[in-house]
């Protein structure tokens, strides 16, 4: 493992610091949304680097993951009146473990072939909860009021506590991006990427090392999952299993740098707040303003900035130095 | 019960047919540029508007608007790819997949902004009224535009196996370095391909206009299917492209019929899922 130089920490200590105070000088409980926004889907682009990134695996139903996670602790909760903190991990294990039934056939799987068969089966579980009636059907499921408290995982004065565990999450996840990348197994994920074959004949078993990519990456995006039920309250197929959440978070990944631990990260704090403030400023329903500006940066995106955002700082950094 | 069976044929296999046409142009630009168009549904789209406005405020039929709709959508088609695809083709696979998403996103809200997210409906067309072949009934919109589909199709694949500029483009496909060095401007077959393959969906469009709605977030739903078919039939392969436009029209319409109409789409993905963990190159792929 690297050694991390001043020059790294006092950037990233600092940032974390001013993250920790933000909310107690800014009161305007929609910048604290925005906030939880953004920790929310730098998570799940985090979690999507994981296989997208390292190992090459262009994920396009990423939200089916969310969906599981956000489903599987509400209606446990629901049902059975499990705690979320059991829920959470259950949803993780439970998305962990149809990722490993999905993934193993598409094993086979490279490039565009992968991303359609993602969106298909992303696809598939979207109609299956959408006409399920145990969970709900299309009505979605609402959670039960309870006293607030941490154990209960319910806060409903303030979004602050929302706002700390959220941005636990993220670090755990960076944490755990961090050990992935730094380790065996992430050297074995880049040779992946970079080649089944040659990955193949230097010993690396590719079938059970992407399935470890797509389970990692699963369980995470099905803790942000819970941890959205239980912000909002309510769920649905048609807020948390939406294709346009998929892409959202491979946009996210992009426009930071898709394979740096950072970079999703800086995604989504460019992306999700531009998008927000955009919404409220022009989005009066149906005129598409916004997904009209938001399509278009997309676009410009890709044609210059293909590499990510991460890589443009780095030069910076580098030229500065 | 046998009635009820063949009218379910019949059906899937009309639906089918317009997968077929719709995939043809997808499987083409994906075959030669070896990039994924998810803009491919919004073109779509285009082509239903194009041909819905030519009726509503010059009341011409949409099977004239056809030529129309063809050479508005090859210029389109060419002009993006000109303008925008040409630029990330050399850049990293994953600029590859998203550049085409942005612009499915900006295409279908200019339509919102423009036109709204109402649903239309053509009024009455030349082609109207129903077929009744013993006890199945056939409308004829629907039977006309796979006719349609069908000729096209069958144009696409003369014009590809029979001129100089078709043998180019499959050339292309096979081999896009040696297709350079026999001389071939691989840079021009490429925006003619893509310009083929808005054109295709462009057509595609017009006959859809006949029996379908029409508003801007049409293209989402017959995307997703279509680049199924395209996975499905093989990549690159229109022959392969065809024959999987009908078989996923009859798994949807086979699918709704024995189990139940809500999961029909999610059979045709289980359907694909299934088909390439057996074959991952797909059906007619190489």
């Amino acid at each position: 493992m690297r050694n991390f130089t001043v020059r790294q920490i006092i950037p990233a200590a600092v940032v974390l610091a001013l993250l920790i105070i933000f909310p107690l000088l800014v009161h305007q409980s929609f910048a604290v949304h925005v906030m939880i926004l953004v920790f929310m889907f730098g998570m799940l682009g985090v979690a999507w680097n994981i296989m997208g990134g390292y190992a090459g695996m262009f994920s396009f139903g990423q939200a089916a993951f969310f969906g599981i996670g956000a489903y599987t602790s509400s209606y446990l909760s629901i049902a059975y009146g499990i705690n979320p903190w059991i829920g959470l991990i259950a949803g993780g294990c439970i998305a962990a473990l149809v990722a490993a039934a999905i993934g193993y056939p598409c094993s086979n799987l490279r490039g565009h072939y992968f991303a359609i068969a993602s969106i298909a089966f992303a696809e598939i579980v979207r109609i299956v909860f959408n006409n399920w009636q145990l969970v709900g059907a299309a009505e979605g499921l609402s959670l039960p009021i309870k006293n607030e408290s941490f154990a209960n995982f319910l806060f409903n004065s303030s979004k602050l506590p929302y706002y700390y565990i959220m941005l636990a999450f993220l670090l755990i996840s960076l944490v755990v991006c961090y050990l992935v990348a730094t380790s065996k197994m992430g050297y074995y994920f880049r040779a992946i990427k970079e080649s089944h074959k040659i990955a193949e004949v230097l010993g690396v078993n590719v079938v059970l090392f992407r399935l470890f990519a797509i389970m990692i990456s699963a369980f995470l995006s099905a803790v942000v999952g819970t941890f959205y039920a239980q912000y909002i309250l309510y769920i649905d197929p048609g807020s948390v299993m939406l294709l346009a959440i998929s892409i959202q978070i491979v946009l996210i990944s992009m426009l930071g740098g898709a394979g740096s631990i950072m970079g999703p990260v800086i995604g989504a704090a460019i992306l999700i707040p531009a998008s927000e403030y955009t919404r409220v400023a022009l989005g009066t329903r149906g005129t598409g303003v916004d997904m009209l500006i938001y399509g278009f940066l997309i676009t410009l995106i890709s044609m210059y900035y293909p590499e990510g955002m991460w890589r443009l700082f780095s030069r910076l950094g580098k030229k500065s130095t | 019960m046998p009635d009820q069976l063949i009218q379910q044929l019949m059906d899937g296999l009309l639906i089918g047919l317009m997968y077929s046409l719709i995939a043809i142009g997808l499987t083409l630009i994906w075959g030669v540029m070896n990039i994924v168009n998810f803009a491919h549904g919004e073109f779509l789209m285009l082509g239903m508007f194009t041909s819905f406005w030519l009726f509503t405020l010059y009341g011409i039929d949409p099977v004239f608007s056809i030529p129309i709709c063809f050479f508005c959508m090859f210029l389109f088609g060419a002009l993006i790819y000109r303008f925008i695809v040409s630029k990330v083709m050399k850049g990293p696979m994953l600029a590859q997949l998203v550049v085409t998403f942005g612009l499915s996103i900006f295409i279908s809200n200019l339509a919102v902004y423009f036109w709204t997210p109402d649903f239309r409906l053509l009024p009455a067309t030349m082609l109207q009224g129903t077929l009744h072949v013993g006890g199945i009934d056939l409308g004829i919109p629907k039977v006309a535009a796979s006719i349609g589909s069908i000729i096209a199709s069958g144009c696409m694949f003369l014009f590809l196996k029979r001129t100089k500029t078709g043998k180019a483009i499959l050339a292309t496909e096979m081999d896009r370095e040696a297709a350079l060095l026999m001389g071939i401007n691989t840079e021009r077959i490429n925006s003619l391909s893509f310009g083929i393959g808005a054109a295709l969906v462009g057509v595609a469009g017009a006959f859809l206009s006949i029996f379908y709605y029409v508003y801007p977030q049409v293209g989402g739903l017959f995307g997703t299917i279509a680049f199924c078919v395209v996975a499905l039939g093989g990549f690159g392969s229109i022959e392969g492209a065809f024959i999987a436009g009908i078989l996923v029209g009859l798994a949807q319409t086979l699918g709704g019929f024995f189990f139940d109409p809500a999961y029909k789409y999610a059979i045709v993905f289980m359907i694909y899922l299934i088909t390439i963990w057996i074959r991952p190159q797909g059906l007619l792929g190489w």
